[in-house]
């Protein structure tokens, strides 16, 4: 099976502050890959890193076949990124937003026109074509947002705390999306502070004070650490936390 | 009271840990001063003047002397025919021509208009020029004035005709007041921004004690930009401060809060940070620097125009400002302007304290 | 201490319907949890409590305290403490400054209840110095609390305190609640976490303004009417799939490790494990359980 992320002792310091410690772990195609960690374990810079955004001060990694160093352009083109944060534009409206985006990623207008039908039919959204982004609710907005970050058909899409807040229902309802898309291929690296959801995960890792102390699928964890879920897992390894921030 | 200076603390805080913006707020008052001051002005120097007497006489030699001597002159002494000037002319290597027509008893200028302020600039300097000769002349016996003289209210006070005189007033309130407005009409917008806002409206602040807390370190960062746009003015731009001091700035005070108050204003009505610095910048730029009477003059303007501009905070404020600082007049003469800039204010600070809501909505 | 009666609120002219008749109360002394997703409607209700939103004019009443959340919003916020949504103290002010400010904010000092904050406080006071806007989330979290708490409010409304804060700062959080309980203060607190309600004494359920259910946590629970199921096995994606098509299998939802389905009545849990077997799916394993707040709230 070949690896779409491989990552050798990544470290990022900032001035005396060490954000993320000689990290290591590789992500297999079509994985579901849990990221977690409490917060200011390093999991954002972590990711910043994979994604090209910010270049690491030690070690070695590639995402997609490019190395995160010199091939950060090429990084950004092969994968998706949504965060509870940013996702979409609150004043365009749906297919605009999906024009937008399937632009940015240099699809072929004829090949937006088309996928975008799918896409609409797919989420049974073909009522909410013309509706302004910001008139959905959350949940619904979470689930366009994820289409649209896997919409260029990406290596690997990385999801920062996509159901932050999002009704139960529709956060099975996300969650069934993901398994979709690792079957048609698509990695998925996801952070979550739902530990029930880090179960959905093939493996998860569990970052503390900026090293990976837990990388192993969540039964495997659960039986090494006798926890009866993956909360528990997750209490024993980040109590033993250190530093403050 | 305790609330009241715990808030100004706050504020105080806020400033002078936000080095940037701190450092835009003291900075451009400096920049734009000297901007105007010397780059931006309408003065208008090194006219290349050519003469051309077909029969020199005591007057045109001494006429041609005052050009010569003039700073703002460059007399062309090498060109002679009304041939050669008028070729200059047209080539721009000439700004302006003087014809002495003896016969007619009269002088012609020709004046290259390419650029209509630099030559209508050019035309009353020399006509200042050829009226202080004749006058001058007058009183030692020539016994007629062959010349109508025009003379120009404005130079009165400006007798060097330099424009950094005009200008300063005018800048000054225009500075103060983009600054002032621009600082407080980002302050309460910034806490609603950030969320603040709702756990101050969820405590028992009152409203007012708010607004004029807001405002007092913004009052004293705009008493130093005060003190250095004059300090600029008078060691720099070596303008003179005639009247009183104290007075210049108490006006000042007024108008800085008056400004600081408008801010307030604005930022119980936008919704954004860039909202109110874009809306603070086109009111007080557009209105400001159009109606204050620092470009356009009052008089000029049609009648609707000049009830517009009453309610200008600047152009009163412009007005006192060159009435003491320009003219040297007291308390006396300008009463009015500072009854009409305290009305303001106060309205301003009571309209920004019956705006800010103590509800969300 | 908090009185709620048929409250309602629209936006934009009645186009928004944020609330629609909500009506409950909270004594002394309890921790109220208000359990939703987000646009059920719970920063609306708890702004309106906290005097920050009127209501809808005309229909229903609120009052805080005794106090009337339109009329007395003066005295309303003399009694109450409010953490809004997001974080909203002030980043460029340090720890210390930001505690200070808001003490005199409302009067007091922090000298004079530090006794109250201490167990909280406590744990940040060692950065004290440090901007706000350099703490951690859990850490801010902290902060944003003792401020809340520093004038020693009667009644303590906390808007998703929560959210975005990861297990073990949150286990933490609910503790410090408890501790507040003990002193009888009164805590309002929404969530969109479904565990959490377990650490109320009564919880809501709120769903797109409206309150579907009241009741302490086993209330709710015990009202749960289906028959809940686990079943747990191996390819658990496919065999949730599966579960949906069997025809006595009412819903099927992934619950961590396991899944959580509801089923008519008179089928056995052997029936299911040999038609899974018969599908493929070995050693699956089907138990009855107990129902989660999460069941009973997609069961409404």
């Amino acid at each position: 099976m070949d690896k779409v992320i491989e990552v050798e002792g990544l470290t990022k310091r900032f001035g005396n502050f060490t954000a993320v410690d000689r990290i290591s772990f590789d992500v297999k195609r079509g994985e579901i890959f849990g990221f977690l960690g409490a917060n200011g374990a390093g999991k954002t810079t972590a990711i910043h890193m994979l994604c090209g955004l910010s270049k690491p001060t030690e070690g070695r990694g590639s995402v997609a076949g490019f190395d995160i160093t010199r091939e950060n352009e090429m990084i950004k083109q092969n994968i998706g990124y949504m965060s509870q944060k940013f996702s979409l534009y609150e004043d365009l409206r749906v297919w605009e937003n999906i024009r937008l985006f399937g632009g940015i990623y240099g699809l072929a207008d004829k090949v937006i026109a088309k996928k975008t039908e799918e896409l609409l039919e797919r989420l049974n959204f073909k009522s909410e074509r013309n509706t302004m982004v910001k008139a959905l609710p959350l949940g619904w907005k979470q689930k366009l947002a994820f289409s649209i970050a896997i919409f260029h058909e990406p290596e690997i899409v990385f999801l920062d705390e996509p159901t932050g807040g999002v009704d139960p229902a529709m956060r099975r309802q996300f969650w069934e999306m993901i398994y979709d898309a690792a079957e048609r291929g698509i990695t998925v690296f996801v952070t979550t502070h739902y530990m029930e959801e880090a179960e959905y995960c093939h493996r998860v890792s569990i970052m503390v004070d900026g090293r990976i102390d837990a990388l192993d699928s969540p039964r495997n964890l659960r039986e090494a650490y006798g926890a009866k879920s993956m909360d528990e897992v997750f209490q024993q390894l980040a109590r033993k936390a250190q530093r403050a921030d | 009271m305790k609330q009241f200076i715990a808030f100004v603390n706050k504020e105080f805080y806020h400033l002078v840990r936000d080095r940037r913006s701190m450092l835009i707020i003291l900075g451009i008052p400096v920049v734009q001063i000297l901007l105007f001051g010397f780059a931006i002005n309408t003065e208008v120097k090194d006219i290349r003047v050519a003469m051309h007497a077909p029969h020199p006489d005591a007057f045109s030699e001494g006429v041609t002397e005052r050009f010569r001597r003039n700073e703002f002159f460059n007399l062309r002494e090498d060109l002679h025919t009304p041939r050669e000037m008028e070729m200059a002319l047209q080539k721009g290597r000439l700004d302006m021509a003087v014809l002495f027509h003896p016969s007619e008893e009269s002088i012609q200028l020709i004046v290259n208009s390419a650029d209509p302020n630099r030559g209508s600039i050019a035309t009353t300097y020399a006509t200042a020029i050829i009226a202080g000769y004749q006058l001058e002349e007058s009183g030692v016996g020539m016994s007629q004035i062959p010349f109508a003289i025009e003379v120009e209210s404005r130079m009165i006070y400006n007798p060097g005709m330099e424009s950094a005189y005009m200008f300063v007033p005018g800048i000054m309130g225009l500075v103060l007041m983009l600054i002032c407005t621009m600082m407080t009409s980002v302050s309460i917008v910034r806490e609603k921004e950030r969320g603040t806002m709702e756990v101050l409206l969820a405590s028992p602040l009152k409203q007012g004690t708010m607004v004029i807390a807001k405002t007092i370190p913004y009052l004293l960062i705009s008493i130093i930009n005060l003190v250095s746009i004059l300090l600029l003015s008078y060691f720099v731009l070596n303008v003179p401060i005639r009247g009183s001091l104290i007075l210049l700035l108490g006006i000042s005070v007024i108008y800085i809060f008056l400004s600081l108050a408008f801010g307030l204003l604005i930022s119980t009505v936008v919704r954004s940070q860039i909202n109110a610095v874009i809306i603070s910048a086109i009111i007080v730029m557009l209105p400001g620097l159009m109606l204050s009477g620092m470009i356009f003059p009052i008089e000029n303007m049609p009648s609707i125009l000049q009830w517009v501009s009453d309610i200008v905070p600047a152009r009163w404020y412009t007005q006192a400002i060159k009435k003491v600082m320009i003219q040297g007049l007291g308390g006396a003469m300008v009463w009015k302007e500072t009854l009409i800039l305290t009305g303001m204010a106060l309205l301003l600070v009571v309209g920004s304290t019956l705006n800010l809501k103590p509800r969300l909505e | 201490m908090i009185q709620v009666n048929e409250l309602h609120k629209t936006y934009r002219n009645g186009r928004v319907k944020a609330l629609n008749g909500v009506s409950f109360s909270v004594d002394k002394g309890e921790i109220f949890g208000v359990i939703g997703p987000d646009g059920a409607g719970k920063s609306t209700l708890f702004r309106i409590l906290a005097s920050l939103l009127i209501p809808d004019p005309g229909r229903g009443k609120a009052t805080v305290g005794g106090y009337d959340v339109i009329r007395d919003y003066r005295q309303i916020r003399q009694i109450i403490g409010y953490m809004p949504g997001r974080f909203s103290l002030y980043q460029d002010l340090s720890v210390e400054e930001n505690l200070k400010f808001f003490a005199t904010l409302f009067n007091t000092t922090v000298e004079e209840n530090y006794s109250l904050i201490k167990d909280i406080y406590g744990q940040i006071e060692p950065f004290k110095k440090r901007r706000a806007g350099a703490l951690s989330g859990g850490m801010k979290q902290k902060l944003a609390l003792s401020c809340a708490l520093v004038h020693r409010p009667k009644v303590l409304i906390l808007d998703e305190p929560t959210t975005g804060v990861d297990p073990v700062s949150r286990r933490e959080f609910w503790d410090m609640l408890g501790r507040l309980r003990e002193l009888g203060i009164t805590i309002l607190v929404s969530t969109a976490y479904m565990d959490e309600a377990d650490r109320c004494t009564r919880v809501a359920l709120a769903r797109e303004g409206e309150f579907i259910a009241i009741d302490t946590p086993k209330g709710i629970t015990r009202d749960y009417s289906e028959v809940l199921w686990s079943v747990e096995g191996d390819r658990m994606p496919a065999l949730l799939n599966r579960l949906r098509e069997y025809p006595s299998v009412k819903t099927a939802f992934a619950f961590g490790d396991k899944h959580h389905i509801t089923v008519e009545k008179g089928i056995t849990t052997e029936e299911l494990e040999n038609y899974l077997a018969n599908n493929g799916f070995k050693e699956t394993r089907v138990e009855p359980i107990e129902p989660t707040i999460e069941d009973c709230f997609l069961a409404m």
